[in-house]
């Protein structure tokens, strides 16, 4: 039997290896759009574990929102990316330097 | 749930702002481009219908619809109202430089009014799932709004920048509901409110939700230490997208605050109160004191923010009504100052090149008198000189920080103002005593010259008589 905590476990993990990912990469930009989604991922299995175990739909419905604007934002990140790239010719983070601090 | 008729009369206002920001989107396809303004004077148009529609439909009492999903009362009415009044002259002042920058498409306006849309969504939220979805739309806009000046590298850099700390933030954000879910089996807020309030601190679960819904807020805010992009942003962006998220959006970062925490999560207040101490006199001290070394005056503006946003979180700590309504004064004052003072920088761009840095001011007094007089208003009210408002905000939120026994954090925002007061002057000293070489003329249209001037005159007023503006925020929360 899989317990709640399992989940909240499994689902701690999925979002602190997001975060890290976010902080600590200084390679690709891609990257830090995969991190992002890993950490909404998370917050989903969170509420899908919840909803099973108190027995509420109200965390699935939460959930169905959360993926729709999750591939809006990765709709518009990825635009964001087309044209830093046409700007700099790269999508490498240390190259991305006009703007100091 | 039956379909009923209260439920789109509530939600009239943004089925309004909805269709119209559809048709700006629409309309381009149908006239040439030689009437770009068109969408200009809709956009306009939009704002007024909406404030009408707004003051129409007013609530007489707290009204939940869509199952608890929306709710209308007072505090929605006086922010949505201050929002679309404060969007129409920000309009006003953006319209010439957007023309100069050909940014003046209508894509432009219609992403603004969807940003407006997800504000005034964030606004009326009456339960977690709303407050997201608002939050998003806004964000969302302001990132492609940011990003549309596509060949600026600055511009493109802080969309990037932008985006990705604006994604933590909601992540944070999205986690803490989780947390707060699994514990209440709720998103509502009024229902979280009832069980906090009996639970307290008890439950340690709920404050380690909390805590994630605190970072996320911060984010949004630009607290510190979660202010790294906001300086960025300001500065990066082009000044009318500045203007617009320097000035309303603030109104709608202090919704998000009220809703959540202060609707949803009053029961914790003990808690929450802690961590918004360490923020506020974090961004109060390093707001302060970083502003002073700024040249470029978007950034010094940018640093102004984050120690304003500390004096707004100082309200909210008291924990009271006098609290809570001080910070609402505070918010919708400093979004009339920072309106004004953008506005001015607008104005003075010409050509498509922004007034950005401090010595662009210099000699504004020879140049214009009007601009020059409208600025002193502004730094006098930002760095709290009686008789402006900004006097009277500073004072109540201290007031009510007193009352409620906390009299080291009233004692670190008074000294931290003394210390800002010297930016502010310095820019008065710039303005008024040095001279410029070369004497650029300054010319502005009437329409613009006009509403700064009241826009500076507002400031002065509401000085004078702060009463009926600070009734209306002590009757949004009870």
């Amino acid at each position: 039997m899989v317990e709640l905590s399992d989940y909240l476990i499994l689902a701690g993990m999925l979002f602190s290896i997001g975060v890290a990912g976010i902080f600590i990469n200084r390679k690709n930009i891609i990257v830090l759009l995969m991190s992002i989604e890993l950490m909404l991922l998370a917050v989903n299995t969170n509420f899908i574990a919840f909803s099973h175990y108190l027995n509420d739909i109200t965390g699935q419905v939460f959930v169905f929102f959360i993926l729709t604007v999750a591939a809006a934002e990765a709709a518009i990140g990825l635009a964001i990316i087309v044209v830093l790239y046409r700007n700099y010719q790269s999508i490498n983070v240390d190259d991305i330097n006009a703007m100091k601090g | 749930m039956a379909f009923d008729f209260i439920n789109i009369v509530t939600v009239l206002p943004e089925i309004v702002l909805l269709s119209m920001a559809c048709v700006v989107l629409l309309i381009d396809l149908y006239t040439d481009s030689a009437e770009e303004s068109l969408s200009y004077y809709l956009t306009q148009f939009t704002m007024v219908i909406v404030a009408a529609v707004i003051i129409i439909f007013a609530p007489e009492k707290t009204v939940l619809v869509f199952d608890g999903a929306y709710v209308s009362d007072n505090l929605s009415f006086v922010l949505k109202l201050s929002l679309c009044l404060l969007g129409f002259v920000v309009f006003v002042f953006s319209k010439k430089l957007l023309e100069d920058l050909k940014l003046d498409k209508s894509e432009y306006y219609a992403l603004a009014l969807f940003a407006m849309l997800g504000m005034m969504v964030m606004i009326s939220a009456g339960n977690f799932l709303t407050i997201y979805l608002g939050l998003e739309l806004l964000s969302l806009s302001l990132y492609s709004m940011i990003a549309m000046q596509r060949d600026s590298k600055r511009s493109v850099e802080v969309a990037m920048k932008y985006f990705v700390l604006g994604a933590v933030a909601s992540g944070m954000l999205l986690y803490g509901i989780s947390m707060i879910y699994g514990v209440t089996k709720s998103i509502q807020f009024d229902v979280i409110h009832e069980i906090t309030m009996i639970t307290g601190q008890s439950q340690l679960i709920m404050i380690f939700g909390l805590v994630f819904i605190v970072i996320g807020v911060a984010f949004k805010l630009g607290a510190v230490p979660f202010h790294m992009w906001l300086p960025d942003v300001y500065h990066g962006s082009s000044l009318p997208i500045t203007l617009f998220i320097g000035s309303i959006t603030k109104i709608a970062a202090f919704a998000l605050i009220a809703r959540v925490l202060v609707d949803g999560l009053e029961g914790l207040h003990a808690s929450w109160k802690d961590m918004l101490a360490i923020l506020a006199v974090l961004s109060l001290i390093l707001g302060n004191i970083i502003a002073i070394a700024q040249k470029n005056i978007k950034r010094m503006f940018a640093y102004s923010t984050i120690s304003h946003v500390g004096f707004i979180m100082l309200g909210l700590i008291a924990g009271n009504q006098l609290g809570y309504s001080a910070s609402m004064f505070y918010t919708l004052v400093y979004a009339l100052m920072a309106t004004a003072g953008f506005g001015v920088l607008l104005m003075l761009s010409k050509n498509g090149i922004e007034a950005e840095n401090i010595a662009d001011l210099s000699g504004l007094s020879d140049r214009s008198p009007l601009l020059a007089v409208v600025m002193l208003v502004v730094m006098f009210s930002m760095a709290g000189v009686p008789p402006t408002v900004g006097f009277y905000a500073k004072l109540s939120v201290i007031n009510a920080i007193v009352s409620s026994d906390m009299i080291w954090l009233a004692l670190v925002a008074v000294f931290m103002s003394v210390v800002g007061a010297f930016y502010y002057l310095r820019i008065i000293k710039v303005m008024y005593f040095e001279k410029q070489d070369i004497i650029e003329s300054v010319d502005n249209s009437f329409n613009e010259r006009l509403f700064i001037g009241v826009n500076g005159l507002t400031i002065l007023l509401l000085g004078l008589y702060p009463t009926t503006l600070m009734m209306l925020c002590s009757a949004s929360f009870k």
